[in-house]
C-alpha cells in the first residue's frame, strides 16, 4: 500500500514539477490573495497583524481547493480512471499517494506564504516549533479531505462549482484549529500555549478521520466511476 | 437502469402494481398523518401564541422558542436519519435507504433555516443582536451547509448508476465533521468569550407553556414523518418514471423504424425528388 501511495504521488508531483502549474499559478494566486488582504485592511497595521494568522489559513484553504481541482484534473481524461483501476494499484495506496502530492504542494505553500506575511505584514514569529506542528497537522487533514472530495467529484457535472461548496465546510474545524494555534505561535490572541497543543491535538484528530475515512471509502469510491 | 436492488416490489410499470410500491403521493395512511399534524399544528400554535402566558422576562418573544426548539430538535433528527440510512445504503444496497437519506437531508434543511430563522429573530429584541458566534449556532450554521451541499452533490448526480454510493459516502464523511465542528466551536467560543450566551433563560417554564412547547414537539415530528413519507414517495416516483421514460423513448423509435421501413417498401424514391435535391444544392453553392 505504501509503495503504491509513492508510486502515485511521485507520479503526481513528477506531473507538477514538469508542468510547473503550481509554481506559475498557485503559489503567486496565494501571494496575491495576501496583497489583496492588505489592500482590504491597509492602513490599520494592527488590524492586520492581529489577523494574520486567520488570513493566512484562509489563503490556504482557498489554495487548497484549487490545488486538489489541479491534482483530479490529470485524473480526469476519459478511461484514465480505467487504467487506474486497471493498474492493479491498492485504492487505499491510491488515495494516500494524491493526499500525499496534495500535501507536499500544500507545505510548499504554506512556507511561502507565512515567509510573504513576514516579509508583507510584518509579522513577528513567537513558537516556531508549534507553527510547524499544527500546520503539518492541519495539512494531513487538508489534503486527506481535499483528496476525498476530488475523488468523489471525479466526472461529477459541474464539479469546479461544487468542490468549493462540499470542502469548504468540511474543512472549517481546521481553519478554527489552524488560526488558533497560530495565534498563540504568533502572540496575536488571547490563546495561550497550552491551548494551543489542545488545538494541535483536534487538528490531528481531524487528519486521522479523514485519513481513516479516504482509506476505506477509496475502494468503492474508484470501483465504478 | 441502477445497478442497485430495488428493494421494494417490482415497478409500478409493470401491468398490476403491487401493493408494497408507492403508485401516488400519498396513501391513506400518510393522509390521515397529514390530518393530524395539521390538527395538531393548529392547536399547538393557538396554545402557543394565544393561550400561554407571556414569559416574565422575555415577554412575547419568547413564543418563538415554541418553533424554535422543535424545530431545531427535528433538525438534528433529520440529519441523524440522513447518516444511518446512508450507512445503511452502503450495507443493505437498497434504493429505499438512498431515497430516505436524501428525502430526510433535504427535510432537515428546511427545519434548520426555520429553526436558524426564528433564532435569529428571537435573539434580536432578547440579545439585541440577530446573531452571536454561539458554539451551538455557529454548529448548526455549519450543519445547514454541509448538508446544502450533499443535496447539490444529489442533485449533481441525479440519473448517475452510483448516485446511491456516492452519495452515501458524502452523507458519511460529512457526519463524520459533526462532531469534530461542534467540539472546535465549543473550544473557540469559550476561548474567545469569557461568557457564552445561553439559548434557554434560568426561567423555568411549567404548566401551560411546557404543554405547548411539548404540543409542538409532537406536531412538528409528526410533520416531518408525513413530509419524509411525501419526499420519499415523489423519489421513488420520479426513479420510475426516468426508467419508464427511457422503455417508451426506445418503443417509439421501434416504431418509427418499423413505420419507416414499410414506407419505403411501398415508395421507391422517384427521379423528380432526386432531381429537386440536385438543384437544391446546386442553388446553396450559387448562394
Amino acid at each position: 500500500m505504501l509503495v503504491d501511495a509513492w508510486v502515485i504521488a511521485a507520479k503526481d508531483l513528477r506531473i507538477e514539477w514538469r508542468s510547473r502549474v503550481a509554481f506559475n499559478q498557485l503559489a503567486p494566486f496565494a501571494l496575491v490573495v495576501l496583497v489583496l488582504f492588505a489592500f482590504a485592511l491597509d492602513s490599520q497595521q494592527t488590524v492586520l497583524a492581529e489577523a494574520t494568522p486567520g488570513l493566512l489559513w484562509i489563503t490556504i484553504l482557498l489554495a487548497l481547493v484549487l490545488c486538489v481541482q489541479r491534482t483530479f484534473v490529470t485524473e480526469g481524461a476519459p478511461g484514465l480512471a480505467d487504467q487506474l483501476r486497471l493498474s492493479g494499484l491498492d485504492p487505499a495506496g491510491i488515495f494516500l499517494g494524491k493526499a500525499l502530492g496534495v500535501f507536499v504542494q500544500l507545505v510548499a505553500l504554506e512556507i511561502l506564504t507565512v515567509a510573504g506575511a513576514a516579509i508583507l505584514y510584518s509579522t513577528h514569529f513567537g513558537s516556531i516549533g508549534l507553527m510547524i506542528c499544527a500546520a503539518l497537522a492541519a495539512s494531513v487533514g487538508l489534503a486527506a479531505s481535499g483528496s476525498l472530495y476530488g475523488a468523489l467529484l471525479l466526472g461529477v457535472r459541474g464539479r469546479e462549482t461544487l468542490l468549493p461548496l462540499l470542502l469548504l465546510p468540511v474543512v472549517a474545524p481546521v481553519l478554527i484549529g489552524a488560526t488558533s494555534a497560530f495565534q498563540a505561535a504568533l502572540g496575536t490572541g488571547d490563546v495561550t500555549l497550552d491551548q494551543a497543543w489542545r488545538w494541535v491535538g483536534l487538528l490531528a484528530a481531524f487528519a486521522v478521520a479523514y485519513l481513516l475515512a479516504g482509506l476505506f471509502a477509496f475502494g468503492p469510491l474508484l470501483e465504478d466511476t | 437502469m441502477t445497478s442497485i436492488d430495488t428493494g421494494l416490489a417490482e415497478a409500478p410499470s409493470a401491468v398490476e402494481p403491487t401493493r408494497d410500491a408507492p403508485v401516488g403521493t400519498s396513501s391513506t395512511a400518510s393522509r390521515i398523518l397529514g390530518v393530524v399534524t395539521l390538527v395538531l399544528t393548529a392547536v399547538g400554535l393557538t396554545y402557543s401564541l394565544v393561550i400561554s402566558p407571556p414569559d416574565a422576562n422575555q415577554s412575547n418573544a419568547a413564543r418563538l422558542l415554541y418553533i424554535h426548539v422543535p424545530s431545531a430538535i427535528i433538525a438534528y433528527v433529520a440529519f441523524g436519519v440522513t447518516a444511518i440510512a446512508s450507512v445503511m445504503v452502503l450495507w443493505r444496497k437498497t434504493e429505499v435507504w438512498d431515497l430516505i437519506a436524501g428525502a430526510s437531508a433535504e427535510i432537515g434543511i428546511v427545519f434548520t433555516s426555520l429553526c436558524l430563522i426564528t433564532g435569529m429573530l428571537w435573539g434580536r429584541p432578547i440579545w439585541g443582536i440577530y446573531w452571536t458566534w454561539d458554539a451551538r449556532l455557529t454548529t448548526t450554521a455549519l450543519l445547514l451547509v454541509l448538508f446544502v451541499g450533499y443535496v447539490a452533490l444529489r442533485r449533481a448526480l441525479a440519473g448517475t448508476a452510483n448516485r446511491a454510493k456516492w452519495c452515501a459516502i458524502a452523507g458519511i464523511i460529512a457526519a463524520i465533521d459533526v462532531p469534530i465542528v461542534h467540539q472546535s466551536t465549543n473550544w473557540w467560543v469559550t476561548l474567545h468569550q469569557g461568557q457564552t450566551v445561553r439559548l434557554l433563560g434560568e426561567s423555568e417554564i411549567g404548566g401551560t407553556m411546557l404543554f405547548s412547547l411539548l404540543l409542538m414537539m409532537v406536531a412538528g415530528l409528526c410533520g416531518y414523518v408525513w413530509l419524509l413519507l411525501i419526499r420519499f414517495r415523489v423519489g421513488y416516483l420520479a426513479e420510475r418514471v426516468d426508467e419508464s421514460a427511457f422503455d417508451e423513448a426506445i418503443a417509439q423509435r421501434r416504431a418509427e423504424a418499423a413505420a419507416q421501413k414499410r414506407t419505403a417498401h411501398r415508395t421507391a424514391p422517384t427521379a423528380p425528388v432526386a432531381q429537386k435535391m440536385a438543384t437544391h444544392t446546386a442553388s446553396t453553392e450559387v448562394d
